[in-house]
């Protein structure tokens, strides 16, 4: 990974050079940031520390899949490890949790003047989060196999999916023509968000923690993801992110649930063949049961600064990581994510999120206590996936486990 | 051995395994005691780039001073052990009073994530230990009788199970097992049929796991037997065989009486490993349909935002006694044949 930061750095240095010039704040300080591991967070890391490292005393930037794990405790002494934590949704709540990120007003003041005002998360009119790149699931499609199975048009409603893959299965080209994330724990409740969300579902009961997912649109969703297990893979209780790429780039399967983010590796002309990247079409997530909201949680990934650090330090990180999100990074890492900063082109690749954010989905929830239900979904579904149990008594067992373990966190008394 | 001199040649492992073992085991359980603090809640507004909504948040200066006055957090006794995530009394209670069936009783039983993740530990372990312990002999008085040219060469590449990493091992065969790979593959060509996948099946993925449980610890078994077989008298089995008997009488009559504190270690070291078993549960990516202990206490620890360290705590505990019920019949065996030989 070394040798790919440094082509990127690299690469953002001789085409900025000595020409831009960034307000870098506070000079000789030091700038830690910790983040997971993906394209376009190297992108705009690797350009922070382009523009700001010869500033900085130190600049260290620690990408891992397992940040998650760790921001906490990382956070948590004073001084805290990182001076700043890449986060999105739920990984915000879960450090705002702690109290172990500050507010950014001032420094939005100071060095924010090429922010987009929509790039601001803010909470109780405290910016705690300055967000730059959108992500969510959305629908993939094989113009080629729907047209072959008879299907006109790319399908926008569930109902229109299940009828698609059904035609498939019936042309006798695919037996299980969709692949969805449905691993359990985080990925299966991940799919029941969407779906029920889309029916128009509330996880809490208004300005509390106590549960309202027993009702009708709960079951309603169960019954939509069952019926599209049918048509999934047989191993979809296995298969998250990198099966289901895995299985699409292969070419089998002509319908997926995706995250947009796979959406440039899908259509590069790495690991697939011609057949599958030029037939396939990114779209909005579908909409289910008549109604109108995407199917679908809409996620961002966007910057905080610790608590725990000293004052000049959070400043510094502050206008390094704000440097980074400019046009002429957008314009050299385009088709990297969907990004939300100015004079940033869709390509394609962002089709799919695009349609689905001004479909008007939700965003994931930033609730305190919304991790502890999506653990309680993503256990507690897997018996009715199975056609184990019914979707009254999965909704009743994900409810009674949520309670318990909110009990324990808390939450509820 | 005078009891001072004694005193001071245990002191060193005695202070070691105080600090090591005893003292994290009793902050485990004094953790799993307390449940977190009440959160103080607030209701905000929060806005993203996709708009505005009412949402909530922890008033985090206001638990920040709960926290302070109590660091342990809120004492629960033992509610944690008996609530619907453990022992699940209510529950239970509940079911015996609702179903009329002894099969209906058991599988609402089998819904509460502890019954049901105890119900795959005992499985796996009562399998997976006999199996390892006849296979373990029958492979080294195999191997023992041997020439001795390939006797060390058979013993190394029967050691490499052992070797591989678990959750490396269980990832290996994972991805044979897979449609597309070899074992799944062949499967699918013999029985004909496409659909058929070892972890869509709650049944295949319980085999699935027992079959690599067996791989992978048998060596263990194997490397610790043959070792024993080299201290098998040569004069009994000399005059068991003037005596007529047959090689099948020799193992039985001979050499596993020799053996049978050697049984007796393995059977407990085995019987503590497989109550334990988690890395091919992560692996096989077999949460679906197999659940062990260990895997609730990870899950609790890392699935949600939130650790859940006295689910996790009161979840160990119970398996440290788990594993003491389990050990029971063979250590009381053992103290026995101990008092019988020392009068």
């Amino acid at each position: 990974m070394s040798l790919r930061n440094l082509v990127i750095a690299g690469a953002v240095t001789g085409l900025m050079g000595s020409a831009a010039w960034a307000d870098c704040g506070p000079s000789g300080q030091s700038i830690r940031i910790l983040a997971s591991d993906f394209p376009a967070i190297h992108a705009v890391a690797g350009t922070a520390e382009a523009m700001c490292a010869g500033a900085a005393a130190e600049f260290t930037r620690n990408h891992t899949t397992e940040a998650r794990e760790i921001m906490n405790a990382a956070l948590t002494p004073n001084p805290a490890e990182y001076t700043s934590v890449i986060v999105a949704n739920s990984t915000l709540t879960q450090l705002m949790n702690d109290g172990l990120v500050r507010p950014l007003n001032d420094y939005v003041e100071k060095y924010g003047a090429h922010l987009e005002p929509h790039q601001m998360i803010t909470i109780d009119g405290n910016v705690m989060a300055v967000a730059f790149m959108a992500n969510s699931q959305h629908l993939f499609s094989r113009s080629d196999i729907l047209e072959k199975a008879g299907v006109s048009g790319i399908p926008s409603t569930y109902e229109e999916v299940l009828a698609a893959a059904e035609k498939i299965r019936a042309a006798g080209i695919m037996e299980h023509p969709l692949v969805m994330n449905m691993k359990v724990g985080w990925n299966v409740g991940e799919v029941f968000n969407m779906i029920y969300l889309a029916h128009g579902g509330e996880f809490f009961q208004p300005g509390s923690a106590a549960p309202a997912i027993n009702n009708e649109k709960a079951i309603a969703a169960l019954s939509i993801m069952r019926s599209l297990a049918e048509y999934a893979h047989p191993d979809h209780l296995t298969q998250a992110s990198n099966e289901t790429q895995g299985l699409w780039e292969a070419g089998q399967a002509a319908l997926g649930i995706m995250w947009g983010s796979r959406g440039g590796v899908i259509l590069d002309d790495e690991g697939s063949s011609e057949e599958v990247t030029s037939n396939t079409v990114l779209s909005g997530a579908p909409t289910v049961a008549g109604g109108s909201i995407p199917a679908a949680t809409l996620w961002w990934d966007g910057i905080t600064i610790a608590t725990n650090v000293g004052d000049a330090e959070a400043e510094a990180t502050f206008a390094a990581l704000v440097s980074a999100m400019t046009p002429e990074m957008v314009a050299e890492h385009n088709d990297d994510a969907v990004w939300l900063i100015d004079g940033f082109k869709p390509g394609p690749a962002a089709a799919g999120v695009a349609a689905t954010a001004t479909g008007g989905a939700m965003s994931y929830p930033m609730i305190p206590y919304i991790g502890l239900m999506h653990n309680a979904l993503g256990a507690e579904l897997v018996d009715f996936l199975k056609g184990a149990e019914g979707a009254e008594q999965a909704i009743a067992d994900v409810e009674a486990a949520y309670v318990t373990a909110a009990k324990e966190a808390g939450f509820l008394n | 051995m005078p009891n001072r001199t004694f005193f001071w040649f245990i002191l060193p492992t005695l202070t070691t395994m105080i600090l090591f073992i005893a003292l994290p085991i009793v902050s485990v359980f004094i953790q799993s005691l307390h449940i977190e603090h009440e959160q103080v809640i607030l209701v905000s507004e929060s806005c993203d780039p996709f708009g505005c909504t009412e949402t909530t948040s922890v008033d985090t200066e206001a638990t920040e001073k709960l926290r302070r006055e109590q660091p342990l957090g809120r004492f629960n006794g033992l509610g944690t052990y008996i609530n619907r995530s453990h022992l699940a009394f209510e529950e239970v209670r509940e079911a015996w009073g609702a179903t009329d069936t002894m099969g209906a009783f058991f599988s609402r039983i089998l819904n509460l994530p502890f019954y049901k993740a105890l119900a795959f530990t005992l499985t796996y372990t009562f399998v997976v230990t006999p199996f390892v312990l006849v296979l373990g002999l029958a492979i080294a008085v195999g191997i023992n009788n041997l020439p001795k040219l390939v006797k060390g060469p058979t013993i190394f590449v029967s050691l490499l199970p052992m070797i591989v990493t678990p959750l490396v091992g269980s990832l290996i065969l994972f991805w044979m097992v897979d449609g597309d790979g070899i074992i799944g593959a062949t499967l699918q060509r013999i029985y004909d049929d496409n659909a058929l996948s070892l972890k869509a099946s709650p049944a295949l993925t319980w085999i699935m796991l027992i079959v690599y449980g067996v791989w992978h610890i048998l060596p263990f078994s194997f490397i610790v037997f043959y070792a024993g077989l080299q201290t098998v008298p040569r004069e009994t089995l000399e005059s068991a065989m003037i005596d007529g008997a047959t090689k099948w009488q020799r193992i039985i009559h001979v050499i596993v009486p020799h053996l049978m504190p050697i049984v007796i270690f393995v059977t407990l070291i085995l019987l503590m490993d497989n109550f334990r078993v988690f890395e091919p549960i992560v692996g096989f990516s077999a949460e679906a349909h197999a659940q062990s202990l260990s895997w609730i206490i990870f899950k609790d620890l890392r699935e949600s935002a939130n650790p859940l360290y006295s689910s996790a705590g009161a979840t160990s505990m119970m398996t440290i006694l788990g594993v003491a019920i389990l050990l029971t019949p063979v250590l009381i065996r053992t103290w026995r044949d101990f008092r019988r030989r020392s009068p």
